[in-house]
């Protein structure tokens, strides 16, 4: 069984279909990519699938539970993780602190075992704590852990998300653009994290990317979309030779190859 | 009097009371669609409104009496001067603000609340002022409909104020201006709007209407005081959700239809004149929690 | 904007200072130092002083349990929430109407005092914080009138007359009846309030309120369930207020419902504002501004809401986190 199963998802804002009738798989232990011009919808169906947006129609199945009509916060606790097109960091907040937020929905002390400050207690924070820093070492600022969110470059506040969705200690984890604004150092650092996150930690990967070099390096199976609809699947060849792609990427008359 | 003539009764009293209501909701809804902001203190400047009306009427009562001339005149003149206020405020107060929190800005709004009304209550000593218009209060009927002079003049006023607004919004360059604001301020900027200045002018028209409405409700009730502005305050935001906040015509049917449910909600016997205001606070809260987009607002999108 | 002005520069003198002094505090032995001479010189100030400063006091100790709970609403969870008023009356009169009413001992009375509270706080929350945050503000606003107008017309709450022959406690066979009673029972109240403060803000539940503050969709994305934890931070703030409400009717013996003013939430919420929300240190400061600048000018009297209210315009125009100094150095150390 597939991890994850979409079947016929659409998506309308008032008459306008932003994903439609959508199908798609994501076997357990794959990385998969969404490709897609701008605007074809592909950030709708990440927004469907946590739980942002509501589908107006169809199914989404993950390990056999249905996601329809589920919050954000159950999905994540479910073991679907996402990261943000635009970072999202809690800005004001220490690296730590920031992917310490991703370990609350693995852990539940409350009212009065925090107030009487109880052994449990105690143990559990020394695991957030201990788990946070873990999965920072992972991604390789731990060494930044107490600085200011708001404070690093860029391409460090985009490993901040990576080891926050990490936390959460997901199944599948949803990427969105995670290469946008990274340099060429930077984008094979990233190739090289996504498989180890997927070998060494076991989790599945679902991105969305407009870098098609990455993509073709990273996944195996790649999904292409445009304006909601699928057009095609399958191998980075298979996709790149698929008429119907280089139709939605360069126009019909164009049927010269850009790389 | 039979049923059927207290409620024609009711509704032209609900109709007044509801104009009110609708002038100081527009002003809500105009700035809440323009910078997003709850603006507390325009209850407030309704209640400034009332007092400069008042201020004129002292000053100007021996020299052109105090009849409808001259209120016609302090209304204009407190219009005038109390929508200067509004921008004031709004260059002092909330435009430092504009990118601050959603939290900072509305305690702004509340301080300005305060100040506004404390320092009136210093002025006046926190005494009930009688408003000194000398107006017709003699009644006729038509039918069975009693009426005043008094009250059919402020109906029309009312209603010709927001006719007048409603031309501007639609017919002027401004009101286009306005609601390209309301719907993306950054763009507007970038297309060369001076959006501060637009602002500026919604905070002067809103204030001013108010202003019409507290001067008006001094005529009505007789008497003002400095904490007139909190309960209508509520009671046009109230209003403005209920047509739908940000949306103008809304904030008019707002107002009449809030204006008529309390005019009739006093004729049913368990609610009664006691439990008045508590009937409108409850309809204020379920209102925003069944039904937050109002009557003439659009749903937003289906974001969970 | 707003990021710059955050950029620390530690060239003033007055940062230097700061600096200096959050060092000095670092050190646990001087901080614990100070605390317990804090504490000790407030134990022993009732033999010190007269009944009038005392009075001050015990308002002083009242006012910091009370913002303390309002700050777990506006300061943690950044809801304000402008009815607050309404939950300590919820307290107040639940002890007042339990103990004049049915003669029901005072400490008997405290658990349902919570309950009450706990149960107004779920029946606004629930179905509230699922609203924009200003829409919140005004429906707490309408609460709180809703609470005062229907206390003014029952007839168990006493109308608009109140409640009188609310009996006092009695703590061990002595009955709390003098004003050094209430001194340290509201001292009590006090350090508790400020000791559940510092554990909830420094806890997975604290943080989580801070995450929402920052990044509502961001919080969720991460599991945080904003509308349980929102709930949350709404009963126990309102719990607060409730047991202070029950202490003050046992203090007072009678209530009526001009305590309970929306004048009253305002106040609660300068004090925590003016101080700086969400900073335990910067709400006492806060009370210590409210509750005492009246009493050193008497003249002030009338003036005194106005210049609470040009303070509160100031603060959020050039320092919206308060006047409780910000540590400069915690971005500056990179």
């Amino acid at each position: 069984m597939a991890l994850l199963e979409i079947k016929d998802l659409t998506l309308r804002f008032g008459g306008l279909c932003a994903v439609n009738a959508l199908s798609l798989e994501i076997e357990d232990g794959s990385i998969r990519s969404l490709i897609g011009p701008n605007g074809a919808g592909k950030t709708c169906v990440f927004n469907c699938l946590t739980g942002f947006y509501k589908p107006s129609d169809g199914e989404m199945l993950f390990q056999g539970q249905s996601l329809v009509n589920k919050k954000p916060h159950y999905i994540t606790f479910l073991g679907m993780a996402r990261t943000f097109q635009n970072l999202r960091l809690f800005k004001e907040m220490t690296v730590l602190e920031n992917v310490m937020s991703g370990m609350h929905c693995r852990t539940n002390a409350a009212f009065f075992t925090t107030v009487l400050r109880t052994k449990s207690q105690k143990a559990e924070e020394k695991h957030i704590r201990e788990v946070s820093e873990e999965c920072l070492d992972f991604v390789g600022i731990l060494d930044k852990k107490n600085h200011m969110a708001r404070n690093l470059p860029y391409g460090d506040q985009r490993r901040v998300e990576w080891a926050r969705a990490l936390a959460t200690q997901p199944k599948l984890l949803l990427l969105d653009e995670p290469a946008a604004g990274l340099n060429k150092d930077e984008k094979s650092k990233l190739i090289e994290l996504m498989h180890r996150i997927r070998d060494d930690r076991k989790i599945t990967i679902f991105l969305i990317e407009h870098d098609m070099g990455l993509v073709m390096k990273v996944s195996e199976k790649i999904f292409v979309i445009d304006y909601g609809v699928k057009i095609a699947e399958g191998t980075a060849k298979e996709v790149r030779d698929n008429p119907k792609v280089v139709e939605a990427y360069l126009g019909k008359e164009e049927e010269e190859e850009s790389a | 009097m039979a049923l059927h003539e207290v409620l024609l009764q009711q509704l032209f009293n609900g109709l007044l009371i509801g104009s009110f209501y609708g002038l100081v909701a527009i002003g809500y809804s105009m700035v809440y669609g323009i910078i997003k902001l709850l603006n507390f203190a325009h209850g407030d400047i309704y209640m400034i409104g009332a007092f400069s009306g008042l201020i004129f009427l002292t000053i100007a009562a021996p020299v052109i009496g105090a009849g409808w001339p001259s209120l016609i005149l302090g209304l204009l003149i407190s219009m005038t001067l109390v929508g200067l206020l509004g921008v004031v405020i709004q260059r002092v107060a909330y435009r430092p603000m504009l990118k601050a929190p959603r939290l900072s800005i509305l305690i702004t709004a509340l301080a300005v609340s305060m100040i506004l009304y404390n320092t009136v209550m210093i002025i006046s000593a926190g005494r009930y002022r009688v408003f000194p218009a000398e107006v017709g209060t003699e009644s006729f009927f038509i039918g069975t409909l009693r009426l005043t002079e008094t009250r059919i003049i402020l109906i029309v006023a009312a209603f010709s104020l927001m006719f007048i607004l409603h031309m501007f919004i639609t017919r002027t360059m401004y009101g286009k201006a306005m609601r390209a604001i309301a719907l993306d301020r950054d763009t507007c900027q970038l297309m060369g709007i001076d959006v501060y200045k637009i602002i500026a002018i919604t905070f002067f028209v809103g204030s001013a209407l108010a202003a019409a409405a507290g001067i008006m409700a001094g005529v009505y009730y007789g008497t003002i005081h400095f904490f007139m502005g909190f309960l209508i305050g509520l009671k046009a935001f109230t209003a403005a959700v209920i047509g739908g906040i940000g949306i103008i015509p809304g904030a008019m049917l707002g107002g009449l239809l809030l204006g008529l449910l309390e005019a009739f909600g006093t004729q049913i016997p368990f609610i009664g004149t006691v439990w008045k205001d508590v009937f409108s606070f409850a309809f204020l809260i379920l209102f925003l929690i069944f039904k937050p987009n109002g009557l003439l607002g659009r749903s937003e999108s289906e974001r969970m | 904007m707003a990021e710059n002005k955050k950029k620390p520069k530690l060239t003033t003198p007055l940062e230097s200072i700061i600096e200096s002094l959050f060092r000095f505090f670092d050190n646990k032995v001087y901080r614990y130092t100070a605390l317990f001479a804090a504490s000790g010189f407030l134990l022993i100030l009732p033999s010190l002083s007269s009944r009038f400063t005392q009075e001050i006091m015990t308002n002083l100790f009242f006012y910091v349990v009370v913002c303390l709970g309002l700050n777990i609403i506006i300061g943690y969870a950044g809801l304000l929430h402008l009815g607050y008023a309404a939950f300590f009356a919820v307290g107040a009169y639940t002890t007042g109407i339990m103990s004049s009413r049915f003669g029901i001992d005072f400490w008997l009375t405290l658990p349902f005092s919570v309950v009450a509270a706990v149960l107004a706080g779920l029946a606004i929350g629930f179905p509230t914080l699922r609203l924009r945050g200003d829409y919140l503000a005004i429906v707490t606003l309408g609460f709180g009138e809703i609470t005062r107008l229907t206390i003014r017309n029952l007839d168990i709450t006493g109308g608009a007359v109140g409640l009188i022959g609310i009996q006092r406690p009695v703590f061990f066979g002595i009955t709390l009846n003098q004003i050094s009673h209430f001194y340290y029972m509201f001292f009590i109240l006090a350090i508790l309030a400020i000791f559940v403060s510092y554990r909830l803000h420094d806890s997975r539940m604290g943080r989580a309120w801070e995450y929402i503050r920052e990044d509502e969709d961001a919080a969720a994305a991460m599991g945080i369930n904003v509308t349980t934890s929102r709930l949350y931070a709404f009963i126990i703030g309102s719990s607060f207020g409730a047991v202070a409400g029950s202490f003050f009717a046992a203090k007072m013996t009678a209530i009526s419902p001009d305590s309970f003013m929306f004048i009253h939430s305002v106040m609660f919420l300068m004090a925590v504002v003016l101080g700086g929300m969400g900073k335990i240190p910067g709400v006492v400061l806060g009370c210590i501004i409210v509750v005492l600048i009246p009493e050193i000018s008497r003249d002030i009297g009338q003036y005194r809401l106005l210049i609470f209210a040009f303070m509160l315009l100031i603060i959020m125009l050039y320092r919206p986190q308060g006047i409780w100094p910000d540590r400069p150095t915690i971005s500056a150390k990179e």
